[in-house]
């Protein structure tokens, strides 16, 4: 084990996939010469050559299109669109094209692509920069979304990713890159559809994904003080969604709330909290609390970005909230 | 009999198989107004030279993409008449297991990619197909069918460009029909061609008559010799006219009285038919049997797809994931 951040463990990643499989290869804006808008593909172009780290004009309809197409011949493309909010220039290839080919043909083709993108709030870029929409992507049979919080499952999650013989969203957070973390020397995929207690608590499970994870650790580092464990599942995959940890950790607590950057509104909070009412409704001590972006465009001024994105305080206080009536803890 | 040339043989063959397509369209026709067919369908008539030129120039290793009205494409390249229909009666033989239905019609069998419900998303596809050809090298090429309505579309500008500047061995095949759906193509172009438009991507595009499938085939040559050596994609724009409306059902009262007459004077099957008498590689009565000979196919087709089963309703669940 050593400790690299983030961004390294997501070019590792691409490294050993691409030593690995002659058939993947990488194709996006900026990815070659310049390495990636951070960094991400740094030196592969130096690496691999032009065949394979492949710079695009500003096309994302045809970056996605052209992916698919590669794909659907037995290439393994890894496509990048900058930030994840100009995916909207693509939406008819991923949603009309890379997650339903497979179905409309009857099963004859698959679409073994991955589609990364990173982005989220908290450093200024305005609203046109700053989203989470991966509920979007959830909500369309035939993909696969995971968003990883760690260098750890970053590397293990990219990996599967490239592996799986599906169209699948890879969402990055922009504000994890620098992050540092354990990350294994070996060769080591991790299974898409997991989630993964990130720490064990009795009195409250916090569900959270990305960059949310993080703040809701540190929610729960800050909670510890006033006697209260919190249990933090990170869903790692959102779509196949595996609930089964946090129905087990809610038969436990009792209480639970739903943390994500995304705006509350139609966000996954929703999905989440119904399945949870679908299959833990008996162990529910009180309704279910989601922390959110509220439904405002992300604004550019600090006071008001502050303001709106959730952090370690907002979660604190719904998870106090959501403790109200609970029983002290002996 | 004399052994036939190389060049008779193509004659024949093409011949045969615009009849196929014509034959075949008329009965999914016949079908829809049994209403034993969902949705809509959007025929061919009258484009059969469009299809059977640009197919009959390729290999059978080469991949086409098609479009909503995709029955003749999948034809052409080779794609059996009882398993296309199957799949447009929602039937679990159909190629695509009666998942897809008529616009989106696929066959990897013979390299057709498939057919597309939405207007110019096959473009980029097709230039990722001919990345992954160029990758793997080989000397294959795709053929990109699309319509004049897809001509304005985003994709059709991402995807040509691309193509164009990796030097993809693409074939980008414009079904120019005049109309898109109830819009003519004056009314949607300022320029007098849609060719035009290779070169603002730097690729020869060239305009040739729809309707004489030896036009559309010598073009199709061109190009695909053109991929193949590596120089990259050509626009291929061929002049047709469905003899139909948008979709089977549409009367197309936007079109002129007259119009639709003024096309079916200029009928690809009834030139080239011409053409083999001409030049004596078919007699009338050598002609009448291979009439009757497709048309027996397309019977069968039907017999075929008529009795075969629905998908059972686990399918659903299907074939989502690999």
């Amino acid at each position: 084990m050593r400790t690299i951040t983030y961004l390294e463990a997501i070019r590792e990643a691409l490294i050993e996939e691409m030593q690995r499989d002659e058939r993947v290869f990488l194709l996006g804006e900026d990815i070659g010469i310049l390495g990636g808008a951070f960094g991400q593909t740094k030196g592969l172009l130096e690496m691999f050559g032009e065949q394979r780290v492949r710079d695009t004009p500003i096309s994302e309809a045809a970056i996605v299109g052209a992916a698919v197409g590669a794909s659907l011949l037995g290439m393994r493309p890894v496509a990048e669109i900058m930030f994840n909010d100009f995916a909207t220039i693509a939406m008819d290839q991923i949603i009309n094209q890379a997650a339903k080919i497979r179905f409309l043909s009857g099963g004859q083709v698959s679409v073994p692509m991955v589609l990364r993108m990173q982005g989220g709030a908290g450093k200024r870029k305005g609203a046109q920069h700053s989203q989470s929409l991966e509920a979007i992507y959830c909500h369309i049979p035939g993909l696969k979304v995971v968003a990883p919080s760690t260098p750890h499952d970053v590397k293990g999650l990219l990996k599967a990713s490239i592996r799986d013989d599906n169209p699948v969203i890879f969402l990055e957070h922009s504000n994890l890159y620098s992050r540092k973390g354990s990350v294994s020397e070996k060769d080591e995929a991790i299974e898409l559809g997991v989630s993964e207690v990130k720490r064990v608590g009795r009195d409250v499970t916090i569900v959270a994904y990305s960059f949310m994870v993080e703040k809701a650790l540190a929610a729960a580092e800050a909670l510890s003080g006033q006697n209260l464990e919190a249990e933090v599942v990170d869903l790692r995959t959102l779509k196949p969604l595996d609930i089964k940890p946090v129905v087990q950790s809610i038969q436990k607590t009792n209480r639970v709330v739903i943390v994500h950057e995304a705006c509350l509104t139609c966000g996954l909070g929703g999905e989440i909290s119904a399945r949870i009412v679908e299959q833990a409704f008996d162990y529910l001590d009180a309704p279910i609390r989601r922390v959110g972006l509220p439904d405002v465009p992300v604004p550019y001024a600090k006071s008001l970005e502050d303001f709106v994105v959730p952090n370690e305080t907002t979660i604190m206080e719904a998870v106090l909230d959501v403790m109200k009536g609970a029983p002290k803890p002996a | 009999m004399a052994k036939r040339s190389e060049n008779e043989a193509l004659l024949i063959e093409m011949f045969r198989k615009m009849l196929e397509i014509r034959y075949f369209e008329e009965t999914i026709e016949k079908l829809f107004f049994k209403n034993l067919i969902g949705g809509s369908v959007h025929s061919c008539v009258g484009q059969e030279a469009v299809a059977v030129g640009i197919c009959s120039a390729l290999q059978a290793e080469d991949y086409i993409i098609s479009t909503h009205r995709g029955h003749g494409h999948c034809i052409a390249k080779g794609g059996r008449p009882e398993k296309i229909m199957a799949e447009i009666l929602g039937k679990e033989a159909g190629y695509c297991k009666g998942k897809g239905g008529s616009m989106h019609v696929s066959d990897m069998g013979t390299r057709n990619l498939g057919a597309n419900g939405i207007v110019g998303a096959g473009i980029p596809i097709a230039s990722g197909a001919g990345l992954a050809l160029q990758m793997k090298g080989g000397g294959n090429v795709v053929a990109c069918f699309f319509g004049d309505g897809a001509a304005n579309t985003g994709a059709f500008h991402e995807g040509i460009n691309l193509a164009a500047i990796w030097k993809l061995p693409v074939l980008f095949v414009c079904e120019n029909n005049c109309y898109a759906v109830s819009i003519p193509t004056c009314k949607s172009f300022g320029i007098p061609n849609i060719s035009l438009r290779a070169g603002s991507y730097g690729i020869p595009g060239i305009t040739v008559d729809g309707m004489d499938v030896l036009a559309v085939h010598k073009a199709a040559s061109q190009a695909a010799l053109r991929a193949r050596s590596g120089e990259g994609p050509s626009l291929i724009e061929c002049s047709t006219y469905r003899f139909k409306g948008h979709f089977i059902g549409d009367p197309g009262q936007y079109r002129p009285a007259g119009e639709v007459l003024q096309w079916q004077k200029k009928d690809s099957i009834e030139r080239l038919r011409q053409v083999l008498v001409k030049r004596q590689v078919l007699g009338k009565t050598q002609i009448a049997a291979i009439e009757k000979e497709v048309s027996q196919k397309i019977q069968d087709a039907e017999r075929f797809a008529m009795g075969q089963p629905e998908p059972p309703a686990k399918d659903a669940f299907a074939d989502i994931y690999a």
